[in-house]
């Protein structure tokens, strides 16, 4: 007999459930992403290949990594700080500081934005002190990677902390029993712990900071070639009705933030082979 | 060693650590009071540097109302189609064995993972006037981009996610075994769902409800791009502080800006407050 | 037969957890499924409610097929290995829930649930949530709620896997009251032999999927079937090849033989033995307490044989023993038969 027809399930309510399920997912993610490669085929290879190579774009994609990879890597040393200190320490306003991380989630991108740039440009509070130095921060590289810092910041304290939290003392007392010192029972029995956690938050961080716009486009300035990340270049071929080269720029972006995960996964898998063979 | 060395030695050791711990805990609140709490400050503070009467004015400026009406929809709508949709999928993804489970979770979380900018490209591409589904859409004179139905539509497409993400994993911790116990008493789906399963998604639910609502309020990238910046028309408030600002209206953007600073803090709260109760329920 | 399963065949993947089951129970009795894990019994008795559903064969319960009837209509009460109850719902509502499935009446309900709390002993605790109550209490309620439908058919995996053993054995006894007080048919699931052979009528032994035997406890313990069942019912050794053992010479190659720790005895080297062709020599390896009694086990001619011994007789590791096997289990092809030791026989005729 028919095994498939044969099947049933015990909890009723399958097919309405996933009926509902898919057809809410097709109607209002998976068509419309599928225009996105309908809309791409209507370039042909070389036109898809100029308009991705062109300066402005090239640039674009540039800047959002270079930025994005720099505010994750700092993200990451604020980010082990924080669950550190979060887990393992006790001090007045833990709580505070510990409900405000998930303040980037909560605040709009483009008031983060606004409040940034003012705060940064040269006349803002903070940006007038470096000014005096003669460095410039809003509307240059280290600007947009201020913003995607502030972005990415939740993605990593929230992926550390909970693997911390788990984390046997224990295991850390005995390093010091050992007779280890404080620096290296960090580095050689913590943090490899927390690192595949770690690498997850960077993924994270790194995948919003790449395709961030709100909170950026205020602060950068869009000068072309300099600091017009590719979100914006996405934009701008939009208002100019180019919408298929828009949709190239979106593609390769994808693309990116795509392999990009995939890196990272890629490293992930391979670390927790070590760890479980060494263990 | 003698032992007045090793004493020595395991004071400084502690005095060490101690000096690691100030330093840690200085270098973590300096940060976050940098990049998170000097932004707000700046919002109030800004908003308030013409004084009282130039805020007032600017919140209740036709067209900041406006913007908040269309906030408000666009954040409510979002949230109720969410939530049908997460209560649903959820249901499904934890409740049921069947082939692809995890394609669908990975499709799922496609709105979560693409630049906001995009995700208001695709639905360009798709309603907009190249879009293959515009001359169905117009025959019914239905207009979606640049108009309010595009709004709502970006800031769900955005949010879809979400609701659902905070359930499957407390109702896959759950299991399934009280489920089976309820159907084997001849218990029909919906009964099931009511009287059995949503008593253990309760703070889950409320929980993803509050993060839809913060990112749907926000939602930027998206919105510009299916807006065309109608004002009066499709303006919500992130985009109504944008044109503000682009104008030189620096105090009225900061205004504006500042609402939504306090509906962040808000949420933040009612995240902080649900997060508690849902652990204290044992549900995370 | 008031439950009959016939050719069940059931894979998970690539994995066969139930492999050409067939049996038959009568109504009223109560059945033990026994066997050691993973061996496929919860698979088991999930088909026969309905939770899994068989690649191939056919399930009838009162002689109509349910092979396609929905587990909601069956009318089966099943407890769960954890209990399942529902976790958010007090001990009444649990209780009351299948009957409000059914719309019964509120009177109905509140009487038939009283009824049951009054039955499981746990008045009063009716508004106390599962978390609120011992395991021992739960089991009871889980019982309960499982009950109250009125099934015709009980389903209990593993009901007292989850309880510590001192209230376990008093929850045994009370179970079993319980169902035959009640008079409804009854499977349940354990892989302590102890609690099948002492709470049921009829034990069913399964093993990698299949039925290995169903019988009597007396009958299994006595005649085991196979191999597998003879081991596992006893601490028992079973032997590739025991023609070298002293007095099993003649048994042919091929043919398995089963040793039961009842079957062998030891003795210290200086004790005056009675059938000397028949003792082997034997070191002892391990010796484990259990109880009342030490498990030993001790190897002789290469064999690992187990055994028991009484508290007083205390032993070393290393010891050098005389063994003496009487007796053995020999299982050729497709059937079992017991074997005396010959060589005892012999000695004893020329003493005679
Ligand atoms: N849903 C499933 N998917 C895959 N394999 C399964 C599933 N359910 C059971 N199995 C496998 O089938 C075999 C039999 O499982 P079953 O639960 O029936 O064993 P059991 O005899 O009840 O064991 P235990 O005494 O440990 O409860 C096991 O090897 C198990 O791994
Ligand atoms: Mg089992």
């Amino acid at each position: 007999m028919n095994k498939k027809r044969h099947r049933k399930r015990v909890i009723p309510g399958f097919g309405l459930s996933m009926g509902v399920t898919l057809a809410m997912l097709s109607l209002i993610v998976l068509i419309p992403i599928a225009s996105i490669f309908v809309s791409a085929s209507g370039l042909s290879f070389n036109e898809f290949i100029k308009v991705v190579t062109a300066r402005d774009v090239m640039s674009g994609y540039q800047v959002s990594l270079s930025c994005a990879l720099t505010a994750a890597l700092i993200n990451c040393v604020f980010g082990v700080i924080l669950a550190w200190i979060l887990v393992r320490y006790e001090f007045p306003g833990k709580g505070v500081l510990d409900g405000l991380i998930e303040l980037p989630f909560a605040l709009p991108t483009a008031v983060a934005g606004i409040a940034l740039t003012s705060l940064y440009s040269d006349k803002g509070w903070i940006g007038h002190a470096f000014a005096q130095i003669g460095i410039s921060i809003a509307y240059t590289k280290i600007g947009i990677t201020i913003a995607m810092v502030f972005i990415g910041i939740p993605f990593v304290v929230r992926a550390i902390q909970p693997v911390l939290e788990k984390l046997d003392k224990q295991y850390e007392e005995a390093s010091h029993m050992l007779g280890a010192s404080g620096k290296r029972t960090f580095f050689r029995v913590i943090f490899p712990e927390i690192f595949p956690a770690m690498l997850t938050g960077f993924g994270l961080a790194l995948a919003r900071g790449i395709g961030e716009y709100g909170s950026v486009v205020f602060i950068a300035g869009n000068i072309p070639y300099e600091t017009q990340i590719a979100p914006l270049l996405i934009m701008s071929k939009l208002e100019q009705f180019k919408y298929q080269d828009a949709t190239a720029v979106a593609l390769v972006l994808l693309v990116i933030s795509f392999v990009l995960l995939l890196l990272i996964n890629a490293v992930q898998v391979h670390m927790s082979k070590i760890t479980s063979t060494s263990h | 060693m003698s032992q007045t060395n090793k004493a020595i030695q395991q004071k400084s050791t502690n005095s060490n650590a101690k000096g690691v711990k100030v330093l840690l805990i200085s270098l973590g609140v300096i940060f976050i009071f940098i990049m998170l709490v000097i932004p707000m400050i700046a919002v109030i503070t800004y908003a308030f540097q013409d004084g009282l009467k130039a805020y007032q004015e600017a919140i209740f400026d036709p067209y900041t109302i406006k913007a908040l009406q269309l906030t408000l929809l666009a954040t409510v709508t979002a949230v109720a189609i969410n939530t049908v949709f997460g209560l649903f999928a959820a249901w499904t993804i934890t409740k049921f064995k069947f082939r692809g489970k995890q394609l669908l979770t990975t499709l799922i979380d496609i709105p979560f993972a693409i630049s906001p900018v995009i995700a208001g490209l695709v639905l360009v591409l798709t309603f907009g006037k190249i879009g293959w589904a515009y001359d169905f859409l117009n025959a019914y004179d239905i207009k979606i981009v640049f108009a309010v139905p595009g709004i709502i539509l970006a800031t769900v497409f955005v949010t879809f996610p979400f609701i659902s993400r905070e359930l499957i994993p407390v109702l896959s911790a759950q299991g399934t075994d009280e489920e089976e116990a309820a159907a084997l008493m001849g218990a029909g789906g919906f009964n099931i769902f009511r009287k059995v399963t949503l008593p253990h998604i309760k703070w889950a639910l409320l929980y993803g409800i509050v993060l839809c609502t913060a990112r749907a309020m926000g939602e930027f990238g998206a919105v510009s791009v299916i807006s065309g910046h109608l004002r009066g028309k499709t303006n919500t408030l992130p985009l109504h502080v944008e044109i503000l600002y682009n104008d030189f209206q620096l105090t009225s953007a900061f205004a504006v800006a500042s609402i939504l600073v306090i509906l962040a803090v808000i949420i933040l709260i009612l995240r902080n407050l649900i997060e508690y109760k849902a652990k204290k329920a044992g549900e995370k | 037969m008031y439950v009959e399963l016939k050719n069940i065949d059931k894979s998970f993947g690539s994995f066969q957890a139930s492999n050409d089951v067939n049996f038959g129970i009568e109504q009223g009795k109560l059945i033990g499924l026994l066997g050691p894990s993973g061996s496929g019994k919860t698979t088991i008795l999930r088909m026969i409610a309905g939770l899994e559903t068989p690649d191939s064969g056919d399930i009838y319960i009162n002689g109509v097929r349910v092979n396609d009837i929905p587990a909601g209509k069956r009318g089966i009460g099943f407890v769960f290995q954890n209990y399942a109850l529902f976790r958010y719902m007090s001990v009444f509502d649990n209780i009351a829930y299948g009957l409000e499935v059914q719309k019964k009446s509120k009177e109905e309900i509140k009487d038939r649930v009283s009824e049951l709390i009054k039955l499981i002993g746990l008045e009063g605790m009716e508004k106390r949530k599962p978390n609120q109550l011992s395991g021992g209490q739960r089991q009871r309620v889980a019982f309960a709620r499982a009950l109250a439908p009125n099934p015709q058919l009980l389903l209990l995996d593993e009901p007292f896997a989850a309880i510590d053993a001192k209230v376990r054995q008093e929850l045994r006894s009370w179970l079993k009251d319980m169902i035959y007080k009640i008079g409804v048919t009854s499977i349940f699931v354990t892989h302590d032999q102890d609690e099948a052979i002492e709470v049921a009528d009829e034990i069913i032994i399964t093993n990698h999927g299949r039925v290995e035997q169903k019988g009597s406890p007396l009958e299994i313990y006595k005649h085991p079937e196979t191999p597998f069942v003879a081991q596992f019912i006893g601490q028992s050794t079973i032997l590739e090849d025991c023609t070298r053992l002293n007095g099993f010479a003649e048994v042919k190659p091929g043919e398995k033989a089963v040793i039961r720790p009842e079957f062998i005895n030891i003795t210290r080297k200086d004790e005056v033995q009675k059938y000397i062709s028949a003792v082997e020599e034997g070191t002892i390896e391990a010796i484990a307490y259990r109880g009342s009694y030490f498990e030993i086990k001790v190897r002789v001619k290469g064999i690992l044989l187990t055994t028991t011994a009484v508290l007083e007789d205390v032993y070393e590791i290393g010891e050098k023993v005389g063994v003496l096997i009487y007796r053995l289990y020999i299982f050729d092809e497709d059937n079992a038969y017991l074997l005396e030791n010959k060589a005892m026989v012999d000695i004893n005729s020329v003493f005679i």
